[in-house]
């Protein structure tokens, strides 16, 4: 188990079920983890511990993903916060607009956990240096 | 009054009328035309009205009492019943270049002259006692304002200004362009605003005596009732009045349609076919308009003046002078004023059409001197020769009404010119209906209807001005008895008018008639009878079905319509024609059809006949034999057939291309929503796979989780597993629904049972959740016919969706099934989240994720609905939803029973 990370992650999905895997894969790594069932809560969450990782997925009530990172890419003292959108939207199109909207990473569900660990690992470490 | 002012505000009135005509030919001119306009066109119409309707209706109705509404019922009549016949006129004259009623005549019977110059003298005939009826009636109505006496002396008459001025408006706006088709929009506007200030007037003083000088109608009618005279007005005399009003709504409809005025505004002035849209109602409406007050003035007159001598056809002016209102005489001299110059300048300009290309033309090209100068410079011959006829006109008007016209009403006058033109309707209905009416037979119809109207109203009038002996009244012509002006034939009981209408159209039509049967129509004659009659089968292939041979110099044409139309235009529309029918004209001899376009232009500047005449000059003509004509006629009609069938196929492809594309566009939006649809389904297959495999792979990789999250994880595996399988069954249902593979299996059902079954199945998980269910179930609903499993699956879907969005142990759920109005009802109401408005509509859509791809819908609610809806509609029922955020939901299905 890593030690070296004292950092902050935040995940937003509606489902609680992912909810439940994420948080235990993140917690597992030693992050110090959020959660946030829809936009409009990951907003306070954001500007009030401005986490340096945001696992985020796209299709949410009230608020989309898309609308949670340009407001994270758009804050002058949250823009350098990495987004991770999580979402079951796979086609090319969709890839393609989560970046243009400035993820840093895309990975489509379902995924694989382990997959998913090293890539936040590696970004962590990223943030860390 | 001052005659000063007086004079001077008719100056003025005619400076406005300047300034309107000169701004809307300004405005053509720019491209702007405001005579291409319906309202305009059915305005110009009203130029039917002059100071005869202005004046001497109310004059007639003082004698004759309703008897005056026959003159404005004939052409409400033509508006309703014979516009297919005033649109044939029209498609006839734009496709011919015809410009006038003498035109139309002689073009119809072979394009002969003397048809041309007899329709051209009759309506002088008729046309130059009505403009002098129009100055009499200024020129009376100047007197009356100013109380003083028309001098005698011309060079002291006013109206003999007036009618300087008058010749002055007509030949500025009437001979701008020699091309007599190319149309006179200034003076179409300037008569059009004219028909607008004559009503106005004609409304000033009518409600001025109705409700200023009276209580309105009721009290006139009252007043007027007492007064022994004014009673007979509104009683229609025996079978003599019967008759008389057959007579004059017929004569009037004929007028409306051959007065040369009439058929210079609606046919030659015509802009656009579909304006006589327009024209058929609001014409008619503009005829009740002025006639509303008519018959109130002549009361009142009556009343005010009772045993005075004021004549009746001032009464307009009389009235408001007698009460010394006199801006209020002003205001009806102006109204009169228009009316009467509406008239004098379009009656001027059609007649000098007529006149210059009918008489004065032929005449020309038959003298060799006066022939050389046309060629020199025929635009300016031309236009000299319209000036020269319209100052003509007016001023023969002008002495008709110094010399003649004292002694007679403004109505007697009219009604003349009514008989007199009316003898046109023979050729004319016979030329457009009648492909067998011959040139012979127009003329002796012409010549007789003529003879005899000369006999019945003109000679009589000579009588009574004492010119003749008053002997032929009373003892016949010639001492014959059956021969007397006003009983011919011993014929008695019938007014002059109707009298004279009957024997003059008697005799016209059996001339006409008998005249063709007995004579033989040349191979001109026939080929425009056929094209006359079939109009409507050749006007886009006109061109084509004109039959001329013989040899003309392409140089020769070419040079004879250069030195009409100038070289450059002649050079452009030349070019047009033959780029239009593909015809070479590199070559010597000019094609048939490009002959006759030529001299088809050239008849919209000279006239038809003598059109004919410049190009028979320049060409070498054979004649063709009748039966080589009607050969060559139907072989065209067969190919208009075959082009008739080829429009129609294309059409019919056309259509079939349009179902076609919109058969395609329906397949792409089913295609579209098929892949909306399985995105939709993806994602929400993928939600529970994601947790599954997530879950998976955590416990796989994780020996050392604690036995209670292992068992967490375990079991949320397991209920992810169930979302999924119940997803991918409720696609399998939606897609039996969709492709119409579920048949509904009825039998007898108690609702009240299913609702309690599917509260029982469910009553479980609402305790767990601590959520109470209430029933209110009327117990006598009958039995209905359904599927119990489906209507099950319904309620089921329902409630569960309640519990999922009521909050746990606080919510309820309320059940209510009632029978209303032969359906079945049922509620399901939570007081849970609600949905918003938006939402609503959307929750039932199987799509609904599709058209808001990112935000989600309330949760969980999946297919059921779009389930439940489709099961419904197989019941013949429907299902909606009323809710309110915050407060809950009622969802609402209906069964009918059958």
């Amino acid at each position: 188990m890593n030690i070296q990370k004292n950092i902050k992650v935040l995940i937003v999905d509606d489902e609680p079920n992912i909810l439940l895997s994420l948080e235990f894969l993140m917690k597992k790594e030693g992050f110090i983890v959020f959660i946030a069932r829809d936009g409009e809560e990951a907003f306070d969450i954001i500007k009030r511990e401005h986490p340096k990782i945001v696992l985020l997925d796209i299709m949410m009530p009230k608020v989309d993903g898309y609308e949670v990172c340009r407001f994270i890419k758009g804050g002058n003292d949250t823009k350098e916060t990495k987004v991770v959108f999580l979402s079951a939207k796979s086609k090319e199109a969709d890839i393609e607009k989560g970046y243009s909207v400035g993820a840093d990473l895309y990975i489509p569900k379902p995924f694989s956990t382990r997959d998913l660990v090293k890539k936040i690992n590696m970004m962590a470490s990223g943030v860390v240096s | 009054m001052n005659s000063y002012v007086l004079g001077l505000i008719s100056i003025y009135y005619l400076a406005f009328l300047f300034i309107v005509a000169y701004q809307a030919e300004k405005k053509s001119k720019n491209a702007k035309s405001i005579v291409s306009n319906p309202n305009i066109y059915a305005l110009s119409l009203a130029v039917y009205c002059t100071a005869w309707t202005f004046y001497g209706s109310v004059g007639r109705a003082s004698t004759d009492g309703l008897d005056f509404l026959a003159v404005y019922i004939g052409p409400t009549l033509v508006m309703f019943l014979a516009f297919p016949i005033l649109l044939k006129i029209v498609r006839i004259c734009k496709t011919q270049r015809l410009t006038s009623i003498a035109d139309f005549i002689s073009s119809r019977y072979g394009k002969n002259r003397s048809l041309g110059v007899l329709v051209t003298i009759i309506c002088l005939l008729s046309g130059i006692p009505y403009i002098a009826l129009q100055l009499k009636a200024i020129s009376n109505s100047f007197g009356i304002l100013t109380r003083s006496i028309v001098n005698s002396n011309i060079l002291v008459d006013h109206t003999f200004y007036i009618v300087i001025l008058l010749i002055l408006f007509t030949i500025l706006f009437g001979t701008r362009n020699v091309e007599a088709t190319e149309r006179h929009e200034g003076m179409v506007t300037a008569i059009a605003v004219e028909s607008i200030i004559k009503l106005i007037a004609f409304f000033a003083i009518g409600i001025y005596v109705t409700f200023w000088l009276f209580d309105g109608f009721e009290d006139i009618f009252d007043k007027a009732n007492l007064m022994q005279a004014a009673r007979k007005s509104f009683v229609v005399e025996k079978e003599s009045g019967m008759s008389m009003w057959f007579w004059h709504t017929l004569l009037a409809m004929m007028a409306f349609m051959f007065l040369p005025r009439q058929f210079q505004v609606t046919v030659v002035e015509n802009v656009d076919e579909k304006y006589i849209n327009r024209a058929m109602w609001m014409f008619p409406l503009y005829m009740v308009l002025i006639n509303i007050f008519v018959m109130p003035i002549s009361l009142a007159g009556g009343i005010i003046f009772s045993g005075k001598p004021v004549n009746s056809d001032m009464y307009v002016l009389s009235i408001p002078l007698n009460f010394s209102d006199e801006s209020l005489a002003i205001i009806t001299y102006i109204g009169g004023f228009s009316a009467a110059t509406g008239m004098i300048i379009v009656e001027t300009i059609a007649i000098s059409v007529m006149v210059s290309n009918n008489l004065l033309m032929p005449i020309f090209l038959g003298i060799p001197a006066s022939k050389e100068l046309i060629n020199l410079n025929p635009s300016r011959v031309i236009q000299f020769m319209r000036r020269f006829s319209i100052a003509l006109i007016i001023f023969l008007g002008y002495f008709y009404f110094k010399f003649i016209t004292e002694k007679y009403s403004l109505v007697s006058i009219g009604m003349t010119a009514f008989v007199v033109v009316a003898q046109f309707a023979p050729s004319v209905f016979g030329g457009i209906f009648w492909k067998r009416g011959t040139q012979k037979g127009a003329m002796a119809g012409l010549v007789g209807g003529t003879i005899i109207w000369f006999f019945t109203l003109i000679i009589p009038s000579l009588v009574s001005s004492g010119v003749m002996s008053d002997k032929i009244m009373t003892d016949g012509l010639f001492g014959n008895a059956l021969l007397k002006p006003y009983e011919l034939f011993g014929m008695t009981g019938m007014d002059n008018i109707s009298h004279a209408t009957f024997w003059t159209l008697f005799f016209n039509t059996a001339l006409y008639f008998f005249g063709s049967l007995c004579t033989k129509q040349t191979s001109i004659e026939h080929n425009q009878a056929v094209l006359f009659v079939n109009i409507f089968q050749y006007s886009k292939g006109i061109e084509n079905s004109v039959i001329w041979r013989g040899k003309a110099l392409v140089s020769d044409i070419k040079s004879l319509l250069e030195s009409f139309l100038g070289a450059s235009r002649t050079e452009r529309i030349v070019r047009v024609f033959a780029t239009r029918n593909s015809i070479n004209l590199n070559t010597r001899y000019a094609d048939a059809r490009f002959v006759n376009y030529s001299e088809k232009l050239l008849s919209g500047i000279v006239g038809t006949a003598s059109a004919r005449m410049m190009v028979s000059s320049v060409a070498k003509e054979e004649e063709i034999s009748l039966n080589e004509v009607v050969e060559i006629l139907k072989k065209s009609q067969e190919l208009m057939a075959v082009n008739k069938e080829l429009k129609q196929k294309s059409q019919e492809l056309k259509l079939l291309t349009e179902q076609l594309q919109a058969a395609n566009e329906q397949l792409k939006q089913t295609d579209k929503l098929k892949d909306d649809f399985l995105s939709t389904v993806t994602h929400e297959i993928r939600t529970p796979l994601t947790s599954i495999k997530a879950l998976s792979e955590i416990l796989y990789d994780n020996d050392d989780i604690e036995h209670s999250e292992r068992q967490h994880f375990l079991n949320t595996i397991i209920k992810e597993s169930d979302r999924l399988s119940r997803l991918i069954n409720q696609v399998l249902d939606l897609e039996k629904f969709e492709s119409g593979k579920v048949r509904i299996v009825k039998e007898e059902l108690n609702l009240e049972e299913i609702i309690k079954d599917s509260v029982d199945s469910i009553e479980q998980l609402a305790k767990d959740k601590g959520i109470e269910i209430k029933q209110i179930i009327d117990k006598k609903m009958p039995t209905f016919q359904g599927e119990r499993d489906r209507i099950m699956q319904v309620m089921l879907n329902l409630l569960s969706n309640a519990l999922k969005f009521t909050e746990p142990n606080k919510g309820k759920i309320t059940i209510t099934a009632y029978e209303e109005d032969g359906s079945l009802h049922v509620n399901v109401i939570d007081d849970g989240a609600g949905i918003a408005k938006p939402y609503q509509e959307l929750i039932f859509d199987k799509f609904y994720q599709a058209h808001d791809q990112t935000i989600k819908k309330p949760k969980g609610s999946g297919l059921g609905l779009a389930i439940s809806k489709r099961i419904l509609e197989l019941h013949n029922g429907t299902i909606g939803v009323e809710s309110e955020v915050g407060k809950g939901s009622k969802f609402s299905f209906e069964i009918p029973l059958e």
